[in-house]
């Protein structure tokens, strides 16, 4: 694998750089040039700089030219908490191979691991960042990769803490296959478009697994999210998909596994809640679609706070939430339909799969705990399913047109890879 | 004590009523598994059934077996037994069976149906966990009521209200109380009004279990402590534990002073 | 024996009784009789330890009764109505009663011989007619060897034979030298069998001494009309 990005980028430098003999500088302790920093000093546009394993200590190093940067059998770059430790400035540098520690922590800089600013072409692979403070940070950079990379932060607090893969003012950036744990936010993108996220698995992150600000046109596919503060948080932001995901334990006050704020023309496909305090929380997003979905197990299935209109929420299946469905007043303008509701009660005579009676996923509980949340202690005593019964019947604070008019009968088996 | 508790036993397990009861209880587990063949869903369909009728059944049984064996009761006071034995020792031995009866009537399908290999186990235990300590301390109570009520048809009528009260009323109350208070912290309020019902009690204890996720969504600090840590569900044990003690000495107390 | 002293119970607003004072010697047939009402099965019990009293004492062989229950060892009781837990056996139920008295000396086997009970030895008690249920009873109460035994009402439900075979019991057991109490609404059998009698009236003993003696008291020929002559004294 290794070998073959070389090749390409040999490739590449061979293609497009006006040095046809492009070089490779090889660094270790015993070797003529024994510091990174050296080595890139003498490399020239389309050099190649081999770091042979050992511990460099060495921060502020200053990519300027577009070169590949290598290292053999994971070498170490320790910063030493210095500062900044790699800033990339050039297009088409590589960086492939490193463990990379110690960054300096300053409350008015946000120094990182490695910071590529105004670049495009790059690709970011292979690394492990630990003791950092932000990881890796794309700033105004355009049409590169963040690839199977692992991150190991220690945040405790949202204060101290930075994101592992930081997006800001980037376009065309492919980020793939990472495992980013334990830092603010596992991947964070503002003012970025056209970003792939996929494969990567977020967790026990202090805020939220994947950050959304004012970012469009995003592909968010096969990731998993887990135990973080919050799974997902999309805000601002319209034209998304978000595909196959697993988003699950995001447990607590303020969590829920994926928070949709302002959110237009987006499709939730495929994805599966698992165990979240909350499975998705919206508030003033319009034409949404939710399809194909698993809610298993959460506290609420889709918690709607008001401003939303147009969405359709169509063929997911709905199991054992403590709460399938929760609404802040009495109006809808959203589609419930052919979903499976395991609370469902109806029966199906003429036995086409879809229940006779229409679903209410709303129920009057929700309601009384949106208003006093001290009485979810109540939940599931008889005297709250004679309420919720008779709420059913005779509809009086929740909104009466919001139901499932096909409710299936059997779960709906959906593919996941 | 254990004497009489093992005649009463003995007796109770041969009663028509113990096989109603187990085979109720099978056919449920039965009819939950196999026509729903969803394990959580049948988890959850029976919290409720537990958590209302095991009462109700404890308290009817408890009342009804107390005023059926007076006589008998009168027969053994007589004997050079302490009065206290024979009161626990009937109790227990009523409790203990109907305890079986819903433990093994309700284990049976759900062992069959291979419980022991499904994450709900847990779930399932404490459930019948919870079954079996409702069985107990509501039998308790019958037999308070019943023994301070030489009128039987008062007796069955304290009894069935008791019920009622603790499994719908007592809830309803509660919600009216924490929905005009809505205005004040209330959360140990309502984790105390909690504790004071066994229904309410083993609710909670299950709710930690189904709904955890739900229940982790409030934000006082108090209810955080309450369903995030392991101090929940052990508090909910403790205060089942003497919502079987108490009642039961207050068998013994009444028992010690009564003329019959 | 028996002592009694200045016993006082109420139930509620009810005085049962007023003030008993009462001393049975050792030996003999006590019959405790009276009008419905007039306390007789509230003192038995209270002797049984099952009617706690308001005021006053009970000594059986100078020992007090209170807080105490290991005496009713030396008891033989046979209740009034007798029901039994109906799904045991009429062994099962035998042995449990010897097991709970963990005492030895019994007679169980001859008794049932006596009232011809082995048929119904593997029957559960729910099966079991009236009289066989009596039957029964006076297997439980008999098959001790105590020297006190309390008989309610113990003729009832029983045919001829049995009833014979009971008296005979009764004697023979007063042979041994124990102190049998009675209380019985079958005068003719009481008059056979007592030695002394107790007249409870109204929560008080109104009359305490040997039948003969009650005759010359009331100035009556003979037993049936000694006791009417009493209530009918009493009630005018």
């Amino acid at each position: 694998m290794k070998n073959k990005f070389y090749i390409l980028f040999l490739l590449i430098g061979f293609l497009s750089v006006t040095n046809l003999w492009s070089k490779t500088i090889t660094v270790c302790a015993t070797c003529p040039v024994k510091s990174i920093n050296e080595a890139i000093l003498q490399a020239e546009e389309g050099d190649t700089v081999l770091v042979k394993k050992g511990i460099y200590k060495e921060a502020n190093i200053k990519i300027e030219k577009g070169i590949t940067l290598i290292g053999e059998n994971m070498p170490t770059i320790d910063g030493e908490e210095k500062g900044e430790i790699i800033t990339i400035g050039a297009d088409n540098v590589t960086l492939d191979g490193f463990k990379i520690i110690n960054v300096g922590l300053s409350y008015t800089t946000d120094y990182a691991s490695v910071r590529v600013v105004n670049s495009s072409g790059f690709t970011i692979q292979n690394l492990e960042l630990e003791k950092l403070f932000f990881g890796i940070y794309l700033q105004k950079a355009s049409n590169g990769k963040v690839l199977n990379n692992k991150v190991r932060g220690e945040a405790v607090t949202e204060f101290n803490s930075g994101n592992a893969v930081h997006l800001w003012y980037c376009k065309n950036v492919e980020v793939r296959g990472n495992d980013v744990q334990n830092v603010r936010d596992g991947i964070y993108l503002e003012f970025s478009d056209n970003i792939t996220i996929k494969d990567n698995l977020s967790k026990n992150n202090v805020r939220y697994g994947l950050h959304f600000m004012f970012s469009n046109n995003n592909f968010v596919i096969n990731n998993i999210f887990e135990t973080n503060g919050a799974g997902i948080a999309l805000m601002f932001s319209k034209f998304m998909d978000v595909e196959n995901n697993i988003i699950q334990k995001n447990w607590g006050t303020a969590a829920y596994g994926l928070l949709l704020k302002e959110v237009n023309d987006a499709h939730i496909k495929n994805n599966l809640f698992f165990e979240n305090t909350v499975g998705i929380t919206v508030e003033g997003s319009n034409r949404l679609e939710y399809a194909n979905n698993d809610f298993t197990s959460n506290g609420y299935a889709i918690k709607v706070k008001g401003a939303c209109y147009e969405n359709r929420v169509i063929d997911n299946n709905f199991l054992y939430n403590s709460f399938d469905i929760s609404y802040n007043g009495r109006i809808n303008d959203n589609k419930f339909n052919n979903n499976y509701w395991s609370n469902y009660t109806g029966y199906d005579l003429d036995k086409n799969g879809i229940g006779d009676v229409a679903y209410r996923p709303v129920k009057l509980f929700s309601y009384i705990v949106n208003r006093t949340p001290e009485t979810i202690i109540l939940m599931r005593s008889l005297f709250i399913d004679i309420i919720d019964f008779s709420e059913k019947v005779s509809p009086v604070f929740t909104p009466d047109d919001l139901m499932d008019e096909n409710p299936r009968m059997k779960q709906i088996n959906h593919d996941r890879n | 004590m254990l004497k009489i508790l093992k005649y009463s036993f003995y007796d109770l397990m041969r009663s028509r009523w113990s096989y109603v009861y187990f085979l109720f209880y099978l056919l449920l587990g039965v009819v939950l598994l196999f026509l729903n063949n969803d394990l959580s869903k049948a988890v959850i369909t029976l919290m409720n059934v537990i958590i209302i009728l095991v009462p109700l059944i404890g308290t009817i049984f408890g009342v009804m077996y107390y005023y059926n064996s007076r006589e008998f009761t009168e027969l053994l006071l007589a004997q050079p037994v302490k009065r206290s034995s024979i009161f626990l020792g009937q109790y227990f031995g009523v409790a203990t069976s109907l305890a079986l009866s819903l433990v093994i009537g309700l284990g049976m399908p759900f062992v069959f149906y291979g419980i022991f290999n499904s994450n709900a186990i847990w779930d399932f235990s404490l459930l019948l966990i919870t079954g079996a300590f409702l069985t107990f301390i509501f039998t308790a109570l019958a037999f308070v009521i019943a023994l301070s009520n030489e009128n039987k048809i008062k007796g069955f009528g304290y009894a069935i209200l008791l019920w009622l009260f603790m499994a719908v009323i007592y809830d309803g109350l509660f919600l009216m109380s924490l929905l005009y208070f809505e205005d004040y912290p209330l959360d140990k309020f309502s984790l105390v009004a909690t504790m004071l019902n066994p229904v309410d009690l083993s609710r909670v204890l299950i709710l930690l279990k189904l709904d955890i996720s739900a229940l982790l969504g409030y934000t006082g600090a108090v209810f955080q402590q309450f369903f995030g840590t392991n101090f929940g569900l052990i508090l909910s044990f403790v205060m089942l534990v003497f919502w079987v003690v108490i009642p039961t000495f207050f068998i013994w107390r009444i028992a010690k002073r009564k003329d019959f | 024996m028996i002592e009694i002293k200045d016993l006082h119970k109420k139930f509620g607003k009810n005085e049962v009784l007023k003030g008993i004072d009462l001393s049975i010697k050792e030996g003999g047939i006590f019959s405790i009789l009276g009008p419905n009402g007039s306390g007789k099965t509230t003192l038995i019990k209270a002797i049984l330890g099952m009617v706690l009293p308001d005021s006053g004492e009970i000594f059986i062989n100078e020992k007090s009764l209170k807080n105490n229950f290991k005496y009713r060892e030396k008891i033989d009781y046979l209740p009034q109505i007798a029901n039994f837990p109906g799904n045991l056996k009429v062994n099962e139920l035998i042995d449990m009663i010897k097991d709970l008295r963990a005492s030895e000396a019994t007679k169980d086997e001859e008794l049932i011989e006596l009232f011809k009970l082995q048929p119904f030895l593997n029957k559960r008690l729910v099966n079991l007619s009236g009289g066989t249920k009596q039957k029964v009873n006076l297997v439980l109460t008999f098959m001790f060897d105590s020297p006190l035994i309390i008989l309610d009402e113990p003729t009832s439900g029983l045919d001829p034979i049995s009833h014979l075979r009971l008296k005979n019991l009764i004697f023979a057991e007063k042979e041994k030298g124990k102190t049998i109490l009675v209380t019985s609404h079958i005068l003719s059998f009481v008059e056979e069998i007592a030695d002394e009698i107790v007249f409870l009236l109204e929560g008080k003993i109104y009359f305490k001494g040997s039948i003969p003696e009650l005759k010359s008291k009331t100035e009556q020929p003979d037993f049936e009309h000694a006791i009417a002559s009493i209530l009918s004294a009493s009630y005018a």
